[in-house]
């Protein structure tokens, strides 16, 4: 692939697979309303997935489609963050997860509106508008259950410390990422952190939580090393598809 | 359940969309959540998820006093049989929309 297409195919896999487990919440969340909520924080990234994994195709050549990228790669070539393929564990995990992502997500898009690749700029700036917020949703959830109940404040920080070994990944540059950055195509991630650091102190610190020092960072999702709960959400995404090549609705 | 913390402790919010400038807010269902700001939000994904409002109120349900079907007779009974109140006598102008 050309750097090009392995950069759209990173921000489409994270965008598919936090979709992917987003999913998973609709009829186990602790309300109906939260159900409607995350399941269109889903969506959203779903939608930003297939515009990027369609043009990853475009951009490779190659002739696959959102749906051979999507469906008929196996783990070991998906560039997805590890945070987002973590489990959702409880709701408390999955906002923390939410919170992280959604911040670094929409510190990203604001930047890569300007992108001088069209198709990213285009892609950025419709999502920047959902995700702008799907960070909300988050922080109303940080915040309620941050400084709400003993229980609740628990299983915030709880899912807090779950989530952070994750954090330090989202921020790692790589050459293929510096170069695109220097042609304005993409933007360097590591210049992210500072921006992350303010939102992110300051929701926790509004919500009475601590801020986690993980003893170990996770590495490697962008080189297609993935955490061991992800051959099984795979399985699950693609076992219809590959069941029955060539289906569609 | 043994979770205190279920759907029974979240209040009932009334939703008001309104469509688009110039109409007015028409109720449109009711929904569960925890306070006002999270109600706004539930409200946007359930009933704005498919471009159907520029504006939403939230109203507690508890604060709705509603009229009593008892009252039903002496309510409304006493409107139905005067034809004069009702807008029936001149022509509405096709320009005019929404009344």
């Amino acid at each position: 692939m050309t750097p090009l297409a392995t950069y759209a195919l990173r921000l489409g896999d994270d965008a598919l697979i936090l979709a992917h487990r987003l999913g998973e919440w609709i009829a186990n969340a602790p309300q109906l309303e939260e159900d409607v909520a995350l399941g269109n924080i889903g969506l959203d990234l779903l939608g930003q997935g297939r515009l990027l994994l369609t043009y990853a195709g475009e951009v490779e050549g190659a002739g696959r489609s959102e749906d051979d990228l999507a469906f008929l790669r196996g783990e070991r070539d998906f560039v997805n963050l590890q945070v987002v393929e973590r489990p959702n564990e409880d709701f408390g995990v999955t906002i923390a997860r939410q919170l992280a992502f959604s911040t670094y997500q929409l510190a990203m898009y604001a930047r890569l509106e300007h992108s001088t690749d069209a198709t990213i700029a285009g892609v950025a700036a419709k999502a920047v508008k959902e995700v702008d917020y799907h960070r909300d949703h988050a922080t109303q959830w940080v915040l309620r259950l941050g400084d709400g109940t003993d229980e609740s404040r628990r299983r915030m920080q709880h899912g807090l410390e779950r989530i952070w070994p994750y954090v330090e990944e989202m921020f790692v540059t790589d050459d293929l990422e510096s170069a695109l950055a220097a042609d304005g195509v993409a933007v360097e991630v590591a210049g992210l952190r500072p921006e992350w650091d303010t939102y992110v102190d300051a929701v926790l610190a509004e919500a009475t939580l601590e801020r986690p020092t993980p003893s170990w960072t996770a590495e490697g999702g962008r080189s297609g090393v993935h955490t061991e709960t992800f051959g099984y959400l795979i399985a699950e995404m693609q076992h219809l598809h590959r069941s029955h090549p060539g289906a569609s609705w | 359940m043994s979770n205190p913390n279920t759907e029974r402790d979240w209040p009932l919010w009334e939703v008001f969309v309104r469509a688009k400038r110039g109409l007015s807010h028409q109720h449109v269902g009711s929904l569960h959540a925890p306070d006002a700001a999270m109600a706004l939000r539930n409200a946007r994904d359930i009933y704005t998820r498919r471009s159907e409002g520029v504006s939403i109120w939230v109203v507690p349900a508890a604060e709705v006093v509603a009229s009593s079907p008892d009252e039903k007779d002496s309510f409304f009974d006493p409107a139905a049989d005067k034809a004069y109140r009702h807008p029936t006598f001149y022509e509405i102008p096709d320009e005019v929309q929404h009344l």
